[in-house]
């Protein structure tokens, strides 16, 4: 592009912006109210409480899952994680196997499509509805979430396709057809089906709606406010030049520095603690008491509860199978090595990222709360609770952060469009792999799965918060419905390869390579 | 201990007087020539969903091309020079890799060249020659 072609490229949205803002607003609404009332009725089916209560059957669907994987597994989260540290280092990796995926590689790729949004702007949700009490479900729920994962990653490398010419498909519609086939079960193809339609939308959704979004909040919280289907056109333009145009030196760029932009904003979230440390027992006495009373937010300790695990579910997709079809591609002889590396995932995106990001909110002091009482006041809605200046999502973790460094809303904004964008890539992927497999693969196919995720972009930048996370959340917990029940049913097999593994491990038969 | 001369061979010019050296050697000390060929490597890179996706078919791939353009012609040519030849193709970290090459044949020595980077470059990226020095269990022979 010459530089005339690129000034214009930059100045024409802005002077679109500057002379017809009523005309761009304009359409923002629109794209709202149809994004809005199209898929309203899937959000209600997703979050339809049980009956006479307020509490979702999705949000207890998923806490049963995790905790009956945990108990089913005896604990393996917390048995196994020396040993998945050992698996990440290299220490039981064949040395011949260097130049393939490496477990710290599928982790670190895995980690880049579910680190992001959901930690900074997701916790802030959660923290915002459901009080500093929201952040103990989520840790709760984060560390059952390990045994999730491990569960699903362990049976997406064991029942993956390899090919002739050496790539290699997984994930939960392939375990869902091959294990269900070898296990004598019927429907498994009907499910892996199901679930591919939920893959596509919650691709489109949580993998990338809600991502342009939050990532256009961002940008207007540091520039000032434009109309958000400029950054979706912009945002839309860079997706497609990756993921239609092939421009990889993109994609690897950004592969590159995200690990590092999640490494300084947790130095930078402990620097914030640190200075603070006096206040963090009593962040934590907040986190405690709010966690079984709610200290006064909507709903009280259920509206902390599901808010927590809701935010947590929704960050680190555990039980949700994105997971399994990232780290099939690791080379090992033994798919449960995967599983044991995969339950670092949920350990470090939630118990580590999520908890930062929601005790630097509580401790700087965002969250309003009446002197009196100790409880927190809520906005005139009554849903949300009253912040410092109004802000809610990704505004109130930048406003959290800048409280302390005035200019870590300038870095926080350049790292939530590069975590937005990884996001993306890594779903674009996920989302084309449930494509592919309901479709074929085939050039033209691709295409049109390419550009409807582009188009998409751009319908989440201009949308409002609320829709876009409703439907974000309920496209992903659907994937979730369907991949539980095929966890349910094929978790015997992990079992099996467990045991074994465990077992050979003692005896000695698998040991370090020196 | 056997008589044995890694060679550090990426097939660039000064690769190739580095291996003319090393044959000289090996003819004087009746010694015979490993020829090694490091991919470099770090499992601890970052990589995309579609690059995992790839990854073993790129392996296939890379490793095909550097048997063919890079260690094959190099085995046709120094198959008359007089001096048993044998090769080593591996992924890693190349001083790294090529310390283990010189673990696994039992050599006696390592014969490498230096790129000519000095300055800033090797400053912040370090040099194989230079890392190799400190880390080789063997003696090492930088060529110039």
């Amino acid at each position: 592009m010459n530089r005339t072609l690129k000034a214009a490229a930059i100045a024409a949205p802005a002077v679109l912006a500057a002379t017809a803002p009523a005309l761009a607003q304009s359409i923002d609404q629109k794209v709202n109210e149809i994004f809005a009332n199209s898929t309203g009725w899937f959000v209600n089916l997703i979050f339809s409480p049980f009956p006479g209560t307020s509490f979702p059957w999705i949000v207890a669907w998923l806490v049963i899952a995790a905790t009956i994987f945990t108990l089913y597994f005896g604990f393996i989260q917390f048995r196994a994680f020396p040993h998945s540290i050992s698996l990440v280092k290299g220490d039981y990796s064949d040395p011949d196997d260097a130049g393939e995926v490496s477990h710290f590689q599928a982790l670190a790729t895995a980690l880049s499509g579910t680190v992001g949004l959901g930690n900074i702007a997701g916790v802030a949700v959660a923290v915002g509805i459901g009080g500093p009490g929201a952040t103990f479900w989520m840790i709760l729920a984060g560390l059952m979430g390990m045994a999730s994962k491990f569960t699903e990653c362990t049976l997406g490398v064991k029942y993956r396709n390899e090919y002739e010419d050496g790539t290699v498909s997984g994930g939960p519609m392939y375990y869902m057809t091959k294990g269900f086939t070898e296990r004598g079960l019927p429907a498994g193809k009907f499910m892996a089906v199901l679930f591919s339609i939920f893959c596509i939308l919650g691709a489109l959704g949580g993998g990338n709606m809600f991502q342009a979004n939050q990532a256009h909040a961002q940008i207007t919280n540091v520039v000032g406010d434009f109309p958000g289907w400029i950054t979706g056109i912009v945002f839309a333009a860079i997706v497609f030049a990756v993921i239609i145009g092939g421009l990889k030196s993109i994609a690897s760029v950004t592969e590159k520095v995200v690990p590092f932009m999640g490494v300084l904003y947790v130095l930078t979230a402990l620097v914030i603690l640190l200075m603070n440390a006096n206040m963090i027992g009593w962040a934590f006495g907040q986190i405690f008491a709010g966690a079984f009373t709610g200290l006064g937010v909507a709903g009280g300790m259920v509206g902390a509860l599901i808010q927590g695990f809701k935010r947590a579910a929704f960050s680190n997709e555990a039980g949700v199978g994105s997971a399994a079809i990232a780290h099939s591609a690791v080379r090992t002889k033994e798919p449960i090595t995967e599983g044991f590396v995969s339950l670092l995932e949920p350990f470090i995106d939630t118990v580590v990222i999520c908890t930062m990001t929601a005790l630097v909110i509580i401790i700087t002091g965002q969250l309003v709360s009446d002197p009196a009482t100790g409880l927190y006041l809520l906005d005139e809605g009554g849903a949300t609770i009253q912040t410092i200046d109004g802000n809610k999502g990704v505004a109130l973790t930048s406003a959290a952060f800048s409280s302390s460094f005035g200019w870590f809303k300038y870095v926080l904004a350049i790292a939530v469009i590069l975590f937005a964008f990884s996001t993306m890539i890594s779903w674009s992927y996920y989302g084309l792999k449930a494509w592919t497999f309901l479709f074929g693969e085939g050039h033209t196919k691709e295409i049109v799965f390419k550009v409807i995720f582009c188009i998409f972009v751009v319908i989440g930048a201009s949308a409002n918060l609320g829709p876009v996370i409703d439907f974000s959340d309920a496209a992903i917990f659907a994937m979730a419905v369907v991949n539980i029940v095929a966890l349910y049913f094929l978790m015997p097999i992990v079992k099996g390869e467990l045991d074994s593994y465990l077992s050979r491990l003692k005896s000695g038969e698998i040991r370090k390579f020196e | 201990m056997s008589n044995k001369i890694v060679v550090g061979y990426d097939g660039s010019e000064s690769a190739h007087a580095t291996l003319d050296f090393a044959v000289g050697l090996a003819k004087a000390q009746g010694a015979s020539i490993v020829v090694a060929h490091v991919l470099e490597w770090s499992p601890y890179s970052f990589l995309t969903p579609n690059e995992l996706e790839e990854r073993h078919k790129r392996r296939g791939e890379e490793l095909d091309r550097a048997e063919k353009a890079i260690l094959g012609p190099v085995m046709k040519k120094l198959e008359n020079s007089g001096v048993p030849v044998t090769k080593a193709l591996r992924y890693g970290g190349i001083a790294d890799t090529l310390c283990d090459i010189v673990k696994a044949e039992g050599a006696s020595q390592v014969v490498v060249g230096r790129t000519g980077n000095s300055g800033l470059s090797s400053r912040i990226f370090g040099s194989v020659a230079g890392s190799l020095a400190q880390i080789s269990p063997v003696p090492v022979t930088i060529v110039p």
